[in-house]
């Protein structure tokens, strides 16, 4: 596993640029994407003095969102850079008296663009490396990098900018916002990101982007629904566009189908497959089920607290 | 963006939240209301005390008052001239006020006032207070022909009606003189003839009919000086009537007596003298109106032996001044007692005579915004206890939001936000039902009083027959303020606790 620091892909500004740019190679209309480059230059100002986790990617307009666009991929999956590396994580919760080791010097790379499977027995420590790898908790010992950056000893509020703007994160139990509808959960993610002016100013814009990745995941029939009048499928799909929906670099995915039934995993699966290919979209997800690992363009085993090369 | 919509939907979900602040409407509505009400009788009160008090009062410490009235009043203009609007001086002792009432003599002890009719309307709302129209724009001692009101001036038309008031003034006397020829015809054969004395010793007494017959005083053509007499002290209210009715046992055009002590330093004697009432004085204020009784101010010198001949001066015990508008009366009454001898003269403010009774309500109004503003600090432990719970029912949708990127800064606000709406709705709701409340304070307390059988607000022991309100934006601004304050503090805590959930615990929190 190489260690040193990688070139940083081709339009991929470092993470502490301080230019607030939302726009992605994949964007979505013509016309939403140079209105937005223009006037995100002023209300998104109010985020810049935040922190340094922005793009500065240059808008590039590649058309609206489809999935049977031409794949973004040129390179073998061997030859592309590294967009997340560990090193050495070390991990362990206190249970009363006892202190449980539950990563023990865990060391992970994930390169640009692949679809990673981290696989493992339960109480094997893969949620907890998804979450150190998400900054929603700090190791005890190690080094996380993200493009370059080490971003586990990140100040919090730069974590959560980072988190907001550059990960995307699905989890088991869907964990969408029970007081907000399917388009306001997906839209929150931007609420989040923006201030309230800035955030009210673009907000047709906004929904209309929340639509549209809606539509990608297939529910743009459910935009009014309360995520408890949706089947667990549906809710995963809502999960889904809303971590995509800030446009991330990274896509962080806990058991995405741990809660679901066979059938139904698998079409959330293919989901996930298909924006890994088709959008070039960076993913890590974590599973006990081998039948999807085998769908992942490599898969990570974690065996009590280590990693063990499949 | 997230927090307000999150505040709302919490705000419009949570209906357990919404009953926490109940007590916060009901506070803010009873300090509204009581605010009101306080104020509206303090500023009555001090009308009504102001009405009857000039700004600031000269007196002297000796009963019997000091000469040269007019020299004093120069004096006074000297310190404070371009500070003072009028002045008026006038003479101040307890007497006796005494009628017959055919069976019987009736007295009653009052603070006789000698004034000037013409200038002691300058100096206080004592004419506003007379019940005679013509007598309210230029007092007068001499009785009127008739006219008086029969409703209260004060009140309004919707005041219960003062039927008796309808013939005082000369009708009235002339009935009652006409009354008394008659009594006086049925008494004649008995009187006569006067036992003649038996020895030769002169009668002493025997020059004084002689000199009566030079001039017989006719009552029902004739007045003697003129009276006007606080309205609580020849009425009082009908017990049979519900709203307040007075019944009079004199009125204008009736003759009392008045008995004072006279002002001789060695030997002080009762002295005694005829008036006839010629209005009454209705400040509403109970103190004054039962005790007050206006003279004029030459007839009470003359009576107490005020006028000295060889100075060619008469004695007065006090000065009224009024002050120009704005004018702080302290400073006055500070100069003033520098330039006359403390020894001799006492100087006070209007606020300084009523100093107990104004500082008692104040410390009533005090009292009761504080008791008040508890309910409001209750009501933030209501707040405080729920929002805790909020907190851990949505420990799992914090740690969602952290996830998602939200700062410790915006999920404490979702939680102060949510406290200041809660506040918002709350004192918002307590400030129309307060407003409302006092809006129609008198028709509420007339239910309650049909409801309960017992007048909330009794006109016969208030003198007003309308709660009277004012509403002071300021303070309502104030109540509003603290109450959303409370709101806010009381939702520090359980928005500190859900800003600080780690986010890993949060998620996996069932």
């Amino acid at each position: 596993m190489r260690l040193e620091p990688q070139p940083l892909p081709h339009g991929r500004g470092s993470v502490f640029s301080p230019i607030v740019n939302f726009q992605r190679p994949f964007a979505m209309s013509k016309h939403a994407t140079t209105k937005r480059s223009e006037e995100n230059r002023s209300p998104g100002s109010s985020a810049t003095s935040l922190g340094t986790i922005h793009r500065t990617t240059p808008a590039k307009d590649t058309g609206p969102v489809v999935l049977s666009a031409t794949p973004h991929r040129v390179d073998p999956p061997h030859a592309r850079p590294d967009i997340l590396r560990a090193t050495g994580l070390f991990k362990s919760f206190r249970k009363g008296p006892v202190e449980v080791p539950v990563l023990r010097g865990v060391d992970l790379t994930v390169r640009q663009g692949e679809l990673l499977a981290v696989v493992g027995q339960s109480g094997s420590g893969k949620s907890t490396l998804l979450h150190l790898l998400a900054t929603l908790d700090v190791p005890d010992q190690g080094e996380i990098h993200f493009e370059g950056l080490r971003i586990d000893r990140l100040p919090g509020r730069r974590r959560d900018l980072l988190r907001n703007r550059r990960f995307g994160m699905i989890f088991q139990f869907y964990h969408l916002l029970p007081e907000l509808n399917v388009l306001e959960n997906v839209l929150a993610p931007l609420m989040i990101a923006q201030s309230v002016w800035s955030y009210v100013l673009h907000r047709r814009q906004h929904r209309r982007r929340a639509a549209e990745f809606l539509e990608l995941v297939g529910l743009s029939h459910r935009l009014k629904h309360k995520p408890r009048e949706l089947s667990g499928g549906e809710m995963q799909r809502t999960a889904i566009a809303r971590a995509l929906v800030t446009q991330p670099d990274l896509l962080l995915a806990d058991e995405p189908t741990g809660n679901l039934d066979a059938e139904t995993g698998r079409e959330i699966i293919e989901v996930l497959r298909r924006l890994n290919r088709e959008r070039n979209l960076t993913i890590v997800m974590v599973t006990h089920d081998p039948e999807i690992a085998r769908q992942a363009d490599r898969v990570i085993r974690l065996v009590d607290g280590r990693v063990e090369t499949a | 963006m997230y927090k307000f919509l999150l505040c709302w939907r919490y705000l419009r979900t949570r209906w357990i939240a919404l009953a926490s602040i109940v007590s916060v409407t009901l506070g803010v509505s009873a300090m509204i209301v009581v605010n009101s009400v306080m104020s509206g009788f303090v500023s009555e009160m001090h009308n009504r005390l102001h009405g009857i008090l000039s700004d600031v009062v000269l007196e002297s410490r000796n009963l019997n008052g000091f000469p040269y009235a007019e020299r004093h009043m120069e004096k006074i203009r000297q310190v404070a001239g371009d500070r003072i609007d009028a002045m008026t001086p006038t003479v101040t002792v307890p007497a006796m006020l005494a009628w017959d009432t055919g069976s019987q003599v009736v007295s009653r002890p009052v603070q006789l006032i000698g004034i000037d009719p013409s200038t002691q309307g300058d100096v206080s709302a004592f004419c506003d207070y007379l019940q005679h129209p013509e007598n309210r724009v230029h007092p007068s001692f001499d009785l009127r022909g008739g006219g008086y009101d029969v409703h209260d001036h004060q009140a309004g038309p919707e005041s219960p009606e003062r039927s008796q008031m309808a013939d005082a003034g000369w009708p009235e006397r002339e009935r009652w003189a006409r009354e008394l020829a008659f009594q006086r015809s049925l008494e004649k054969p008995k009187k006569t003839p006067e036992p003649q004395p038996k020895d030769d010793i002169p009668n002493p007494f025997a020059a004084a009919p002689a000199e009566e017959t030079a001039h017989v005083f006719d009552p029902g053509k004739e007045q003697y000086d003129g009276v006007v007499l606080g309205i609580a002290t020849v009425t009082f209210p009908d017990p049979n009537s519900k709203d307040g009715r007075l019944r009079f046992l004199l009125l204008p055009g009736n003759d009392v007596k008045l008995s004072t002590i006279n002002a001789s330093q060695r030997d002080p004697k009762f002295v005694t003298s005829n008036f006839t009432i010629v209005d009454f004085y209705e400040s509403k204020m109970s103190e004054y109106d039962s005790q007050m009784v206006f003279v004029p101010l030459r007839k009470l010198q003359e009576m107490r032996g005020m006028i000295d001949p060889e100075k060619n001066t008469a004695y007065v015990n006090s000065i009224q001044i009024k002050l120009r508008p704005g004018v702080d009366g302290a400073k006055v009454r500070d100069d003033l007692a520098k330039a006359f001898p403390s020894s001799t003269y006492v100087v006070s403010t209007w606020q300084d005579k009523q100093g107990p009774l104004l500082a008692a309500v104040n410390m009533e109004i005090t009292i009761l915004n504080i008791l008040l503003f508890f309910i409001i600090a209750v009501a933030g432990f209501g707040i405080l206890a729920i929002f805790l719970m909020i907190v851990v029912e949505k420990t799992r949708d914090i740690g969602i939001l952290k996830s998602l990127g939200a700062s410790r800064s915006g999920v404490m606000s979702i939680f102060l936000g949510y406290g200041l709406s809660l506040g918002l709705v709350g004192s918002g709701a307590g400030l129309v039902i307060g407003l409302l409340f006092v809006r129609y304070i008198n028709e509420i307390a007339d239910w309650v009083g049909e409801v309960t059988g017992r007048p909330l607000f009794d006109p016969n022991i208030y003198y007003f027959y309308r709660i009277p309100t004012i509403i002071d934006p300021w303070t309502i601004a104030w109540i509003v303020l603290g109450a959303l304050g409370i709101a806010v503090l009381s939702s520090v805590l359980p928005a500190l606790r859900a800003a600080t959930l780690h986010p890993v615990k949060a998620l996996r929190y069932e």
